[in-house]
């Protein structure tokens, strides 16, 4: 039976936890939960493939510009049985194939290596108007910070004046980045700069999958893109909007009150 | 196309940036899979053709390197072979990060052209010659760099390009009326230096618009009987129209002459005659080896010619400091 993507969510939750109380290093663990629902949403009810359909090219793809995203990426990936555990849990260990930021790998449904930001965009409107991709969908999870980076503006200039429509972009918009707020280092007004650059854009709630189902699904004839407001460290309290959590280890005492909150959390959406 | 007298002519006029538009545009012909791609450097790419031909398979990125690579990198990726223009500055240095993830990292099958390397933009000056591209892109892993001498040259390293899956970067030099270095067709193999003549006093190895020059400066230290005790020296000339992977084996062939002597438009930091120096600098027994190139300073802009002066790579210039160097190790 299929999962509740609300359910699917909880589960990446515990995995991210899980994964970087094991590594006993640091990990970029606030960016990963607030990915939490915007791959689930986008794994279980979105994307197209599954395990068996990784190398096919009539398939959607999928690239995390934000690599430091990653964890929860790989969490999305073994809770849709696309990698397995052992993959899994090979996550940052040396000579891995799952290390900190993603490294393509078409067999292990990583579509892009990123670890650099600002680069994700311009490739996927080259997959989109590829002569193998023209009928699939290209989706691209961004940070916030990372618009940042010229080279986003040029790609997005690009698709806006093409209309690649077979483009969604999701902003995984949690308002901050390495150093701090977002608003202290570099303020600007992202739904109005992609609206001027010819997007559709939508904003919503990227902890509510049903918000996030609606907008990935609404039809438009232009490149769309999903402004979704995020907390960074969503779900355990003691890291949500922290900046010391970007990237950060996790103690035994810490890694016991997360999994009691991440528990507490659970029987709340059980109910 | 046919390769005969006229078209090597024809490509010659027209200079290296006509003879890739020129030669992309046939090769398109019979590849639909083949995409232009250019960051607003349509007609100075020679594509004005290929782009009224095949509006479909011809993207301008507008003013915007960074995104010309990404977007070249995914197209790749999805089954076209893209060809992507702009000044060889900017690819190189602007986009450098760019053609390190996407070309090196990934390995997408992107064909890069730089256009104008070297002197060839003159009275633009400073930021438009590409004096560093080679330095820069050299230790990006995965990344093939060619450089062609002459016009159908360039017609060979364009088609050979299309027909490898490896992420290329293919380096354009000199102006308009480019010098034929090849007067008939020849065999073309990436990673095969090209003997133009064979010898056993000077080695001469030399790339791009410089193996013209070096020819021709060969061709006046013999005609100067003063050197060489009335001799005539005995000059072997490679071309080396692959920078990378360097052919290890034709270099390694000239470690008996008395001299080596790179000759390159281009920084003399990083380009030809550091990467010959890898190749022979662990043997026990070679030659003392001249650089000859761009020294390491931003000379006050001119035409191209003037330039060519002004940094010593005129075949005049070069036959003087190879003579000098040569009478300073004869005996």
């Amino acid at each position: 039976m299929k999962l509740s993507s609300a359910v699917l969510a909880d589960k990446i939750r515990f995995d991210i936890l899980e994964r970087v109380y094991s590594i006993k290093d640091g990990a970029h663990i606030a960016s990963a939960f607030s990915l939490a629902e915007i791959l689930a949403v986008l794994f279980n009810d979105i994307l197209n493939f599954k395990r068996t359909d990784l190398t096919s090219l009539n398939r959607d793809k999928f690239i995390l510009s934000k690599g430091h995203g990653a964890l929860a990426y790989y969490c999305a990936l073994y809770e849709m049985n696309i990698i397995t555990e052992e993959e899994y849990k090979s996550f940052d260990t040396n000579g891995g194939y799952f290390p900190a930021q993603p490294s393509k790998s078409r067999e292990l449904g990583i579509d892009f290596s990123s670890g650099t930001l600002g680069l994700g965009l311009s490739y996927a409107a080259g997959l989109a108007i590829s002569k193998l991709n023209k009928n699939n969908r290209i989706y691209v999870i961004l940070g916030d910070g990372e618009h940042n980076e010229g080279s986003i503006w040029e790609s997005a200039m690009f698709i806006g004046h093409h209309k690649i429509s077979n483009i969604t972009a999701v902003v995984d918009y949690n308002s901050m980045q390495s150093d701090g707020f977002s608003k202290d280092i570099l303020q600007f007004d992202l739904p109005k700069m992609y609206s001027a650059c010819s997007w559709e854009v939508i904003e919503c709630d990227g902890h509510n999958v049903e918000e996030l189902k609606n907008a990935f699904n609404r039809p438009t004839l232009k490149p769309k893109v999903i402004i979704a407001k995020t907390i960074k460290g969503k779900g355990i309290s003691f890291m949500e909007n922290k900046k010391e959590w970007h990237h950060n280890r996790i103690s035994e005492e810490q890694y016991k009150m997360a999994l009691k909150e991440l528990q507490e959390r659970e029987v709340k959406i059980g109910n | 196309m046919e390769i005969n007298n006229l078209t090597i002519r024809t490509l010659s006029m027209l200079g290296q940036r006509g003879a890739f538009g020129t030669t992309l545009y046939e090769i398109a012909k019979d590849n639909n899979d083949i995409i232009a791609l250019t960051a607003d450097l349509c007609n100075t790419s020679g594509l004005d053709r290929f782009k009224e031909s095949y509006p479909n398979r011809f993207i301008n990125t507008g003013i915007a390197e960074q995104n010309l690579i990404g977007i070249a990198a995914g197209l790749a990726e999805g089954g076209n072979i893209p060809y992507a223009t702009t000044f060889s500055n900017f690819i190189a240095l602007r986009a450098c990060e760019q053609i390190r993830h996407f070309l090196g990292y990934m390995k997408e099958n992107v064909k890069l052209v730089g256009l104008a390397s070297g002197f060839a933009m003159g009275l633009f000056g400073i930021t438009h010659y590409g004096i560093e591209d080679i330095a820069a892109l050299r230790s990006i892993n995965n990344l093939t760099i060619l450089s062609p001498s002459d016009c159908l040259e360039v017609y060979k390293c364009t088609l050979a390009a299309s027909q490898t899956n490896c992420p290329t970067y293919i380096r354009l030099s000199g102006i308009m009326n480019n010098p034929i270095v090849h007067k008939n067709d020849y065999d073309f193999e990436i990673g095969k230096a090209e003997i133009i003549q064979d010898g056993n006093d000077i080695a001469i190895l030399a790339t791009g618009s410089m193996v013209n020059n070096a020819i021709k400066a060969a061709q006046i230290i013999n005609n100067e009987s003063a050197v060489g005790g009335g001799r005539k020296l005995s000059i072997k000339i490679v071309n080396i129209h692959t920078i990378k992977p360097i052919d290890a084996d034709s270099i390694l062939n000239c470690l008996k002459a008395k001299l080596i002597v790179t000759v390159e438009e281009h920084s003399i930091i990083g380009g030809l005659g550091s990467s010959v120096a890898e190749c022979i600098a662990s043997e026990r027994n070679k030659p003392i080896q001249l650089f000859i190139g761009v020294s390491n300073e931003y000379k006050k802009a001119g035409n191209y010619n003037y330039m060519l002066e002004q940094y010593g790579l005129t075949p005049q210039l070069i036959a003087k400091k190879i003579i000098e160097k040569f009478n300073t190790i004869k005996n």
